[in-house]
């Protein structure tokens, strides 16, 4: 591993940084990817600009119902957030069941979003929290819908001038139900095959909105529109339940890769729903 | 390349040293520093063997390069012993034969610390939990979750 080197304290200092043209930097936050694919020799950058330490981009705040977590908050400080457990149940149960112990104290939610990997394991809980990713750069600030800023396989919106700075979202109401539910080849340290991350709103004993989201099963994280509107105005019986499964693996239209097949991912996404739901079904 | 100077604070002492900014910090203990406890197994954040407590909390020091330790606490396996005494922990896994090949060890151990520093009567689950970052190649997990335990009985025991 070999590079130039320079670290900068403060988004302005970052900002500045970005501004010179530079084919060859990339940006070093947790590390956690980053440097293992310097070390698998995938990339070889000339430059690192290292923002690991720019204090105001680890704050985890809410204003008026709107949470905001800054780029570099970690995947286990989400995990054991009190205010995020409240408000973001299924982001904290997804950075919860991310990597290991070790990789969530160094990983960022920020680094999740900009490697955009469709098995990010924090994006289809950001999916169905309805969240927007604000892009900084020395022109100003401008803030983009996830499903926008997500593009394709590893491909996000952001622009080489631009730093990730935040991911703003509202947080969940107090009808408001929801999850993260994933499968790997084992429980730690295991790239997701397939993950169902959902939010419903329930009234009297019916849904009054769904959101629905699926990682790791095509080349971007994808909504279930079909079954959320079915859902809408359904009590949450068990047969509720399975129809909904039924049209969630329908929707998914998974991929066939190294990790898993599409036959199995399909299922495996309506089953991770129909658990989740269940789960809601008998805590209400 | 030019190498920097970093300051940190390494098993409770000030250390000053020289390195280059893209060594790691797995790198910079082991080759500049004469600590060979953390141990370079996948060298991908995968195995968990060169775990070391930054600030604190695990990590893998892999994937942590020289410069970002600056002003931080490190803590490895060699700082657990106070020199007379091994760490409860440290004993616990010699008293239940938890070790095999041993390479796992300063790691499990490093991780295991760090969930007993927040929690002195974890269960069987949050022991797992815990240590879910840490591979044992002998796969000897049984008696590495039955020496946690141990250990915590004894260091809740002493509190008393």
């Amino acid at each position: 591993m070999k590079f130039n080197y320079q670290r900068v304290n403060t988004v302005s200092e970052a900002l500045e940084a970005l501004s010179g043209n530079n084919e060859t930097r990339k940006i070093l936050a947790g590390g956690t990817d980053l440097l293992v694919m310097i070390q698998e020799h995938l990339i070889s950058p000339g430059e690192l600009l290292d923002i690991s330490g720019i204090e105001e981009l680890k704050e985890i705040g809410e204003d008026d119902g709107m949470i905001r977590l800054g780029a570099l908050v970690t995947h286990g400080r989400i995990a054991d957030s009190p205010l995020l457990r409240e408000k973001a149940l299924p982001l904290v149960e997804s950075c919860g069941e991310v990597g290991s112990p070790q990789i969530r104290n160094l990983g960022t939610i920020g680094g999740n979003l900009v490697m955009a990997s469709p098995s990010g394991d924090s994006i289809p809980a950001l999916y169905v929290l309805g969240a927007e990713v604000i892009l900084a750069s020395n022109e100003g600030e401008r803030s983009i819908p996830i499903e926008e800023f997500l593009i394709g396989v590893k491909k996000s919106a952001i622009r080489s001038d631009e730093l990730l700075v935040a991911v703003i979202f509202p947080g969940m109401g107090a009808d408001d139900r929801g999850f993260f539910r994933k499968l790997g080849q084992r429980k730690a340290l295991a790239i997701s095959k397939v993950s169902t991350a959902a939010i419903v709103s329930l009234r009297d004993g019916v849904i009054a909105s769904a959101r629905i989201a699926l990682g790791a099963v095509a080349t971007t994280v994808i909504r279930t529109p079909r079954t959320e509107s079915f859902l809408v105005g359904q009590p949450l019986t068990p047969e509720v339940i399975s129809e909904a499964a039924r049209l969630c693996s329908e929707e998914s239209r998974a991929i066939t890769d190294i990790r898993s097949n599409a036959a199995y991912r399909d299922e495996m996404a309506g089953l991770l729903l129909s658990r989740g739901l269940a789960e809601i079904a008998e805590e209400n | 390349m030019n190498e920097i100077t970093v300051k940190f604070t390494l098993n409770g002492e000030e250390v000053s040293i020289s390195a280059p900014p893209y060594f790691t910090l797995l790198r910079l203990l082991r080759e500049r520093l004469g600590l060979t406890g953390a141990k370079p197994g996948c060298e991908r954040g995968e195995c968990g063997a060169c775990t070391v407590l930054l600030d604190g909390e695990p990590v893998t020091s892999c994937l942590v390069l020289v410069p970002q330790v600056e002003g931080r606490r490190v803590d490895t396996i060699e700082g657990l012993s106070d020199g007379d005494h091994l760490h409860p922990l440290q004993q616990a896994f010699i008293d239940e034969s938890a070790v095999q090949c041993g390479y796992c060890i300063p790691g499990m151990i490093i991780s295991a610390k760090s969930l007993l520093d927040n929690n002195d009567s974890p269960t069987r689950d949050e022991i797992k939990r815990a240590i879910s970052g840490n591979i044992c190649r002998c796969t000897g997990y049984v008696k590495i979750i039955r020496a946690v335990e141990v250990a915590a009985e004894r260091m809740r025991e002493d509190e008393i």
